[in-house]
């Protein structure tokens, strides 16, 4: 039935270059009324890149759009509303101090320009019970969970009369729950005859939920198929020019003793809410202990606090045996703790700063040593020391920058989280945190990344890696803990962790009450 | 609500369809250098305009512009002693600028440095010069310091934005110096309000006998040294501008941006009250009240600002201040002396300083950005 | 205590509504401008133009009404060049603001000497605005001599405090506006043209700064003086942050400065013996007092002084 419907979208020979790649190099792409077609492609394969020239934020170089047949120009966000296309961006762009339904009625015309909250109230509360995407009206959206935040974006778009759906990585963000309560909807839409676009890198969802399954690789159209006729297998063929998915092994490393702890440790967020409730884990030398968790419960203000950079309202961080609480960044890192912040750009780098200047950030005292005429050690700057530091951990992290006196906001996000592995690494720190650390980065510099790691491991490094990413927490942790609302739901070995138990602590189901 | 601007926008667009602007990651030294260049003289090209409109062939008033400014020895002694405070009150904004502490004050804290070095200065008659000069600069230096060290303190403990209260210092100081100088420090023999002359031995000697120009400008040049040595070969330095960049990130990677922050305002209020104490020693030997342009001092000449204009025109770098503040001087004694000789309104500086900057942040966002034209 | 008489009473009461003038139109202007994401510091250097061009035009056609709208447009075209600076190019906000009030400050000063009075001479003056009687109301006890009885320009920057009002809380413009203030990339992609509204936004600031600064050459006296604002730019950006962007307490902060600010006239009015010299330190003591007072407590528009780009 799906098959006789008409074309609604229709992409021909779209390109576009960013600065040093062509994210989409003469993309063909189809879209049939009532369908739910997957954009399937690792990260950096240019999903996102390609639907963002279809809802008007981009322009592409080269090529055509047809929209029920129409060819059309979509010069903004605007011109694609008024061809009721809409779109779920990967990272929601909702206005946090609005309530759900001025964020919904943002950019609308209203007569004479006098808004109707009222009557927009009502709508939303119809629309949200048609389609089951349950949120409550009159709430402030930065008060709402992630999942709640992702039903708004939807509605908004309904809100709008879109009859064509861009979902770009919505499961990223829910627990496995809420991504089924997302496919129920979203086949109910199907079937009232909106086309959905459904942007993943994970397999098992798109064999799931669509109908067809597009295939990007490294910026190129690679296949079209139709889901029943294809399988897993040959998606990830397809996906990857490898013929077998590369598969990391993880090490033996002998167990030491405890060298991270942390006990009871509370926090405020940003809002000043309590974000962390009591939370107690041990790192042990030797031992990658990853936390897996939706975005937003608690996971950056735990790894704020170990770094140094939030206070703690209660509890004890302890590294190798002494309290650390609330020390400064600087005392933690002398402790031998390494930090791979979440944000990269803003907040493990100075974006306007040299490559070698970020290299020697943490350590500056280390190349101040020398006393200059009645100066004491610790006020001038060695610079040739600094010059031979920062050339030696470039050529041994191959980081790619055209000199070490280039402002880091010229490199690229892998050769960025390159950079700061350098740093951290070099100093062979005992304990490691890492947050995100492969996020938003392509195949090669995830897979470079993730074995640095676990070389780091190897070594005997005590290591907390924090990810949204359950793949990559299943792959490279040796336990797991899952959080939610700001508390340890539990703690599992990764060799027996299921995916269904981790998917129900992540809900807030604490492991001691899910059945064996 | 309908758009006025609507239907203006559509019909650029109509009319420059084919326009791209690209980011220059790289821009090369001869562009960095170029587009400021040309900026200057867009904006000296403006200034032609300003000089026509006061009846004036602007090819004689830049004549008498430079001429005034650079012409014989007396001129350029006329325009180093006008330099001398231009450069320390651009390090001061510059430095502070640096580590994005929006000190705007400059002016107050070369009036409140002034104050108090007037204080010492009055007070102290029959010192010796080797005592009491230094106890004016030190006391100068700290009182300025410590007109701007308030804001910064104000901005790290409650987060009240500095661009405001440093300004409002500005007032602040002016009235109170004015409050001095008409009642209990007034001199009882002059016309104008003003306080008594400073000690003979407070005054700076000059360089050369029958020049104005005095030892203040050695302190500048020092200051300026200084300020280079800081932020190419300091920890220090480093921090500033790391600070500035991104002070969420430097206080991660261990910065104390608090202290960085504190110590970058005492040390540009410093600058900044010796610049006061370099005028009152130097130039006035009376404090002075209130300038005739409004906020700024009679004695301070509104250098103060002029120290803004001159940080931003200078880059925030050390060789670009003292270019710039040189420069600075050169159009406000050029612009008296073209003055004199042509009646362009000498206030022609003041319109110079702001066309000046606009057409330098054009400048620079072409130094960063390329507008090139697409086909099809 | 002989100050303490009807007669001082009303003195203060009207004086502190004409002080507050200015303050108020500029910080509602302040508060498009920021609402939207722009941190306007032109708005000394506009209010300074304002005050110039009102007055000379006033001074060569002898329309007081021109005059303001001269005023208007001149800030707008400020606003403009603000805008362009700032949205269209990215420039640093701080240094675009600053960098106009420059402008402002230095060129009101050189068109003033070019068309009007070269240096030296006596300062040639206008007839200002006068107050007006509101038929009906001016007779009431208190509010009659203090509300209405004022010139026109007052009663203009009190009606617009409920429209501005409106605007921010019932209509699109204002939900827009705001969306661009707190999350442009929210705002573009829900389609609202975020430089445009800005640009709106800077124009309609400029506007109400250059007729703050026309008040102070054509209202509050009869000629014009450089730097005669004497720094209540800066105040409007003070206040506005008081007032957590919100015209209503724009009202009362502009309100609370104004009384500040009509002591020291209300005190030389009366004779009263006081250094006036230090109460006119006051209102500048007292703005930063209330910033201390609510600076924690502010909540910024998230994207103000972020430019905004679109990637591709
Ligand atoms: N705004 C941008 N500027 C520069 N490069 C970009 C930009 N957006 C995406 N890219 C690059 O384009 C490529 C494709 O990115 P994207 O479309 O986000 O991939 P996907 O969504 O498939 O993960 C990547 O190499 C990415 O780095
Ligand atoms: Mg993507």
């Amino acid at each position: 039935m799906v098959r006789r419907s008409p074309v609604v979208i229709k992409m021909v020979g779209i390109t576009k270059k960013f600065p040093g790649v062509i994210a989409n190099n003469k993309i063909n792409f189809d879209v049939r009324k009532g369908e739910i077609h997957a954009l399937l492609g690792e990260n950096g394969a240019g999903k996102t890149t390609l639907m963002n020239i279809l809802y008007g934020l981009y322009r592409p170089d080269a090529g055509e759009i047809y929209i029920r047949g129409k060819k059309v120009t979509i010069r903004s966000p605007n011109d694609a509303i008024g061809h009721k296309v809409g779109m779920i961006h990967q990272h929601f762009t909702l206005v946090p101090p609005f309530t759900v339904t001025q964020n919904i009625i943002l950019g609308l015309k209203f007569p004479k320009g006098v808004l109707k909250v009222g009557l927009a109230e009502k709508r939303v509360t119809e629309l949200s019970e048609k389609y089951g995407l349950k949120v409550e009206p009159r709430a402030q959206v930065w008060q709402l969970s992630v999942g709640e935040q992702q039903r708004v974006e939807i509605l908004k778009a309904l809100y709008r009369g879109a009859e064509i759906l861009i979902l770009d990585e919505p499961t990223s963000v829910l627990t496995p729950g809420e991504v089924r309560d997302m496919f129920k909807t979203l086949r109910s839409l199907a079937k009232a005859g909106t086309s959905t676009v459904f942007i993943s890198h994970k397999l098992d969802e798109v064999m799931e939920i669509s109908d067809k399954v597009t295939v990007l690789r490294d910026g190129k159209f690679v296949a079209t198929k139709k889901t029943s006729t294809t399988n897993k297998r040959e998606l990830a063929r397809l996906m990857v020019k490898r013929e077998v998915i590369f598969r990391l092994k993880k090490p033996k490393a002998k167990l030491g003793k405890p060298a991270l702890e942390t006990k009871k440790v509370s926090a405020l967020s940003d809002r000043k809410l309590l974000a962390l409730k009591e939370i107690s884990l041990s790192v042990r030398e030797g031992e990658i202990l990853g936390v897996a968790g939706v975005a937003g419960n608690g996971q950056r203000e735990l790894a704020e606090v170990i770094a140094g950079i939030r206070k703690a309202t209660g509890g004890k961080v302890i590294v190798k045996g002494k309290d650390m609480t609330n020390r400064s960044p600087s005392e933690i890192v002398e402790a031998g703790v390494g930090r791979i912040p979440e944000d990269r750009i803003d907040m493990g780098l100075i974006m306007d700063l040299s490559v070698k200047e970020n290299l020697v950030m943490e350590t500056l005292r280390d190349f101040s040593d020398h006393a200059v005429l009645f100066f004491p050690k610790g006020v001038f700057l060695n610079h040739s020391a600094i010059d031979k530091y920062a050339d030696k951990l470039i050529s041994e992290f191959k980081v790619i920058t055209p000199s070490r006196d280039a402002p880091s906001k010229t490199l690229s996000g892998g050769n960025l989280q390159r950079l700061i592995l350098a740093r951290v690494l070099t100093r062979n720190p005992k304990i490691l945190v890492a947050s995100e650390p492969t996020r938003g980065l392509d195949v090669g510099a995830t897979e470079y990344i993730r074995r640095k790691l676990l070389e780091q491991k190897k070594r005997g490094a005590a290591i907390l890696l924090i990810s949204e990413d359950l793949e990559e927490i299943l792959t490279l942790s040796d336990r797991i803990a899952v959080m939610y609302e700001g508390r340890i739901m539990g703690i599992v070995p990764a060799r027996k962790a299921k995916i269904e138990k981790i998917g129900l602590m992540m809900a807030g189901t604490p492991l001691n009450k899910i059945g064996r | 609500m309908r758009f006025p601007l609507k239907n203006l926008s559509r019909g650029l667009k109509a009319k420059l369809p084919k326009l791209k602007v690209e980011k220059r990651p790289y821009p090369s030294l001869r562009t960095k250098i170029l587009w400021p260049v040309l900026s200057i003289l867009i904006a000296l090209g403006i200034g032609a305009i300003l000089i026509a409109a006061a009846g004036v062939n602007p090819l004689t008033g830049y004549y008498h512009l430079f001429h005034g400014a650079l012409g014989d020895a007396h001129a350029i002694s006329e325009t180093l002693w006008r330099f001398t405070p231009l450069l320390l009150t651009g390090t001061a904004v510059a430095l502070a600028f640096r580590c994005k502490f929006w000190n705007i004050g400059v002016e107050g804290q070369m009036l409140t440095g002034a104050t108090v070095a007037t204080f010492f200065g009055v007070s102290f008659i029959g010192t010796s010069s080797w005592l009491l000069i230094p106890l004016v600069i030190i006391s100068g230096f700290l009182a300025g310091a410590l007109w701007a060290v308030i804001p910064a303190i104000l901005k790290a403990k409650f987060k009240v934005d500095e661009v405001v209260t440093t300004l409002l210092g500005n007032w602040i100081i002016l009235y109170f110096v004015a409050y001095l100088v008409e009642g209990p420090w007034r001199n009882p023999t002059s016309l104008w309000p003003e306080s008594p002359a400073i000690a003979g031995s407070a005054v700076f000697p000059r360089l050369v006998p029958l020049y104005r120009v005095h030892i203040g400008f050695i302190i500048a040049i020092f200051f300026a040294i200084l300020f280079f040595i800081i932020l190419r070969k300091t920890v220090w330095g480093f921090q500033i501008k790391a600070t500035g960049a991104n002070p969420r990130a430097a206080s991660f990677m261990g910065i104390k941006v608090t202290r960085v922050l504190i110590t970058v305002a005492i040390l540009s209020g410093g600058i900044a009250g010796i610049a006061g104490v370099s005028e009152l020693c130097g130039t006035h030997f009376h404090m002075k009240g209130l300038g005739f342009f409004g906020g700024t001092g009679e004695l301070s000449w509104g250098y103060g600002y002029a120290g803004i204009f001159i940080a931003m025109l200078g880059g925030l770098n050390a060789i670009g201040v003292p270019v710039a503040a040189f420069f600075m001087a050169v159009m406000i004694q050029g612009s008296r002396a073209m003055y004199r000789a042509t009646g362009v309104p000498s206030p022609f500086y003041y319109a110079m300083q702001g066309t000046i900057l606009v057409c330098l942040l054009l400048g620079i966002f072409l130094t960063y950005y390329r507008i090139r034209k697409v086909k099809g | 205590m002989e100050i303490l008489t009807y007669a001082f009473f009303i003195t203060f009461l009207a004086m502190t509504f004409r002080m507050a003038t200015p303050v108020l139109l500029g910080t509602l202007g302040e508060a498009f401008a920021e609402r939207s994401g722009v941190l306007n510091l032109g708005i000394e250097g506009t209010m300074l133009m304002g005050a110039s061009t009102g007055f000379i035009v006033t001074y060569f056609i002898g329309d007081l009404w021109l005059g303001i709208f001269a005023a208007a447009f001149i800030g707008m075209a400020m606003g403009l060049l603000m805008a362009f600076l700032s949205v269209t190019l990215g420039a640093q906000q701080h240094v675009a603001g600053l960098g106009i009030t420059f402008l402002g400050t230095g060129l009101s000063f050189f068109l003033y000497r070019l068309f009007v009075a070269p240096a030296g001479g006596v300062p040639p003056t206008i007839v200002p605005f006068r107050p007006i009687e509101i038929p009906g109301l001016s007779g009431i006890p208190v509010l009659g001599p203090t509300i209405f009885t004022q010139p026109a320009l007052v009663y203009l920057a009190l009606i617009l405090v409920p429209i501005v009002g409106f605007i921010f809380y019932r209509t699109t413009l204002g939900l827009n506006l705001t969306a661009v203030g707190q999350n442009p990339k929210a705002a573009d992609t829900a389609g609202i043209n975020v430089f445009r509204t800005r640009y709106l936004c800077l124009l309609i600031a400029g506007a109400l700064a250059g007729i703050a600064g026309a008040w102070f050459s054509m209202a509050q006296s009869s000629q014009f003086l450089p730097g005669m604002t004497m720094g209540r730019g800066w105040v409007c950006v003070a206040l506005v942050i008081f007032a957590n962007w919100s015209p209503y307490r724009i009202l009362g902060g502009a309100l609370l400065f104004g009384g500040i600010d009509a002591l020291q006239t209300t005190f030389a009015a009366l004779g009263v013996a006081f250094p006036y010299r230090i109460l006119q330190m006051f209102p500048y003591i007292f703005t930063i007092v209330i910033l201390v007072a609510v600076a924690r407590r502010a909540t910024y528009p998230a994207a103000l002084l972020q430019p905004y780009r679109r990637e591709g």
